[in-house]
């Protein structure tokens, strides 16, 4: 006998929990998919996520023992070249105040878990380790349910939920969703490296349970379109970086490679002295921005998250995107079931509800950032050693007067990069931002 | 036939370390799991209820997130499961443990007569082998360890005739009902839970007997029932190989420092010459 719920979700991350809590707040019946041991187990994230949306699912978040790693009070941003680099940083005292967790770090794997347990509270059903293989679709091709691996393994639903991230299995079966291209994801590699407590705090001069993120651009990627992180958890560095599939590709650059000479770069080495590496792992980013974006709903289904390539690159912002699109597909959903109409047109109110947002609003925003990056390479090779070695020469003190460095320094430039490009590439720059 | 099947939640030991310095167990963010050879002992009830009919109880002891095994149980096809937890239960031995559990299935057997209780011929973090015929003893039950094979179970004479493992091969043998199996790994192949079976799970709340429900003796369960003290936990120092006297290429020499050495070695002469048959 196959049981029948109102809404069924794939995928027990940010964005399908998000969207399973405010639907059972509403009494609904939901039934989430998890293909996982336990939510979060699958999960590679950086490691950020953000107040805001998170006290729209769960208000109280830290009361209920949310694990939160660290509370980020300094952003930093870094620009390297090989051997060295530039580093900009703000820190307020409103982060640690007013402000506190607007952003923090947290371990994927212990919150996915924590978020799914307040969904459960709330009566949703989370059936782990069981893969969503194909949906179910009645003849005129409306999407009635989901197949899973499991025997007897059908259910049917008057909704489905899509949330099972940017390397969906269930789109390259189903199709709602094009297989993305090389150049709309990135392929990152995280490793976790753990370290005292005391020793973060004192590194990254910081209180207990506050930390840092540093976001990083330059030659660490070898000229190719990419970015590096680290972020402080509570007693372990997550380090990330990645680069452009495609780029990667016809460079046939490895990943991992990358990774070991980012870890040994002189501003990362001291950071990452004695520590001891605890996990590694690697993952897809949707980085293709606004232009990459599927049809998001259609006949009974909906699609959420990171499935939906819901990823501002720029801010390194999806988990939040994740549970604002959750929460905005559980809304239509109520109201679609509410009103009896769960075909395409009843579902249509999600998409005008996810461009009133700041989901689409920032993603439009930034909607040429992606091929921006791809188009101008030399801001991950030419100009960073530029831009060291007009510092180091600066700050070099040999008896040569300041004037002549600023003539020999500017004729470097001309020599490397003609003039015109470089006023192109702050134009493109600014505009794919701005 | 009404079965009873023991489980107990133990961590996943293929990520437990020892301390070596303290000689402790690192259990610090290991996951739990339901010991693997009472999965088999579980598969195998199910195996036999489907073909004769009749009813399995998962039966598990353990803190109270140990009901995680038993909704496993019930996600594979148990009828009922029972936890027993009780902070008068913490600490025990296998003496206490076992005493424990036989209390339960004299309660289980009440209401249904017990035919056969299924355990894991061991668990797989203390690899003690105790509890199963503790309990068989404990109910006076047949018993039979270390089960390979279920040959034939006969309902109407009310016997049993299974395969076991002995030591340097195996033995087949018969006994009456009710009775106590503990099994080895290859007697069954857990199966994966069907989806109804795991929403099924979910469900479930599993019923949880104290020390009072279970009708335990105080002085014989948890610590105070336990006499058995683990004074020191330690890794095995790894082997290192004996001298290899290589002869592939020129075995003359080879043969000659071989002789020189046990010569030299006293105790391996005299233990070469005590046995004639080397």
């Amino acid at each position: 006998m196959r049981e029948e719920f109102e809404v069924a979700i794939v995928g027990a991350g940010p964005a399908g929990i998000s969207a399973a809590l405010a639907l059972a707040e509403k009494g609904i019946k939901v039934i989430v998919f998890e293909r996982g041991e336990f939510p979060g187990a699958k999960n590679v994230s950086g490691g950020v996520l953000y107040g805001h949306d998170l006290a729209e699912s769960v208000p109280d978040f830290i009361k209920r023992e949310c694990p939160v790693e660290r509370n980020i009070v300094e952003s930093r941003l870094w620009y390297l070249s090989l051997d060295g680099g530039f580093n900009v940083s703000f820190r307020d005292r409103a982060f640690e105040e007013g402000l506190s967790f607007n952003a923090f770090t947290v371990g994927r794997a212990r919150f996915d878990r924590w978020f799914a347990g307040i969904a459960e509270e709330k009566g949703v059903l989370v059936v782990c380790g069981t893969t969503v293989t194909d949906l179910l679709k009645d003849g005129g091709g409306r999407v009635t349910g989901v197949r899973t691996d499991r025997s007897d393994g059908d259910v049917t639903a008057r909704v489905v939920l899509i949330a099972d991230g940017v390397n969906s299995a269930l789109a390259a079966k189903t199709g709602f969703r094009p297989e993305p291209k090389p150049s709309d994801v990135a392929l990152a590699v995280k490793e976790v490296i753990e370290l005292p407590e005391e020793v973060i705090n004192e590194r990254f001069n910081v209180e207990a349970g506050h930390g840092v993120t540093i976001e990083i651009l330059g030659e660490i990627t070898k000229g190719m379109d990419g970015v590096a992180v680290i972020y402080t958890n509570k007693n372990s560095l997550s380090l990330c970086i990645g680069a452009n599939l495609f780029d990667l590709m016809s460079n046939t650059v490895r990943p991992y490679e990358m990774l070991e000479e980012f870890k040994g770069h002189p501003m990362v080495a001291p950071l990452i002295k004695s520590g001891r590496p605890r996990e590694y792992m690697a993952h897809w980013l949707a980085e293709g921005g606004y232009d990459t974006i599927p049809h998001l709903y259609g006949d009974g289904y909906l699609i959420a998250g990171e499935s939906g390539m819901l990823f501002n690159a720029l801010h390194r912002e999806g988990s939040n995107m994740a549970m604002a699109s959750g929460r905005l597909a559980a809304l239509t959903i109520a109201g679609a079931l509410a009103r009896g109409d769960t075909g395409s047109e009843g579902l249509a109110g999600y998409a005008a509800a996810l461009q009133g947002s700041y989901v689409m609003k920032d993603l439009k925003k930034y909607r040429r950032f992606n091929r921006f990056l791809l188009n101008h390479k030399e801001l991950f090779s030419t100009l960073p050693r530029l831009g060291a070695s007009a510092a180091r020469e600066m700050l070099t003190v040999d008896g040569v007067s300041k004037k002549e460095k600023q003539t020999s320094i500017r004729r470097r430039i001309q020599g490397a990069i003609p003039l015109a490009r470089l006023a192109r590439l702050l134009w493109a720059g600014a505009r794919s931002i701005g | 036939m009404n079965f009873v099947c023991c489980i107990k939640q133990v961590p996943d030991t293929s990520e437990v370390k020892i301390d070596p310095e303290t000689n402790t167990l690192m259990r610090s963010g290991v996951e739990s799991i339901s010991n693997p050879y009472d999965l088999v002992a579980l598969e195998t009830a199910l195996i036999l209820r489907d073909k004769y009919g009749g009813w399995v109880t998962a039966l598990s002891m353990g803190p109270p997130q140990a009901e995680q095994v038993l909704k496993e149980a019930i996600s594979l096809g148990a009828d009922a499961a029972v936890l027993l937890s009780d902070r008068a239960f913490a600490g025990a031995d296998t003496l206490a443990t076992s005493y424990t559990l036989y209390k339960a299935i004299r309660n289980l057997d009440v209401d249904r007569p017990v035919d056969i209780v299924l355990c894991g011929k061991q668990a797989i973090d203390g690899d003690t082998a105790q509890v199963g015929p503790g309990v068989a003893t404990r109910l006076g039950f047949t018993q039979f360890t270390s089960v390979v094979e279920i040959r034939e179970l006969n309902t109407s004479d009310r016997h049993i005739t299974v395969k076991r493992r002995v030591e340097g091969g195996f033995e087949v043998v018969r006994g009456p009902l009710p009775t106590v199996i503990t099994v080895d790994l290859g007697l069954a192949r857990p199966r994966r839970a069907s989806l109804p079976g795991l929403i099924l799970s979910l469900r479930t709340v599993i019923d949880r007997w104290d020390a009072d429900a279970v009708g335990a003796e105080a002085t014989k369960i948890g610590l105070k029932g336990s006499p058995t003290w683990v004074r020191r936990i330690f890794s095995p120092p790894l082997k290192e190989g004996g001298p290899v006297f290589d002869g592939r290429k020129d075995p003359v020499p080879a043969v000659e420092r071989f002789l020189d050495a046990i010569v030299a070695d006293g105790e391996l002469t005299s233990e070469l010459f005590k046995n004639p048959g080397v």
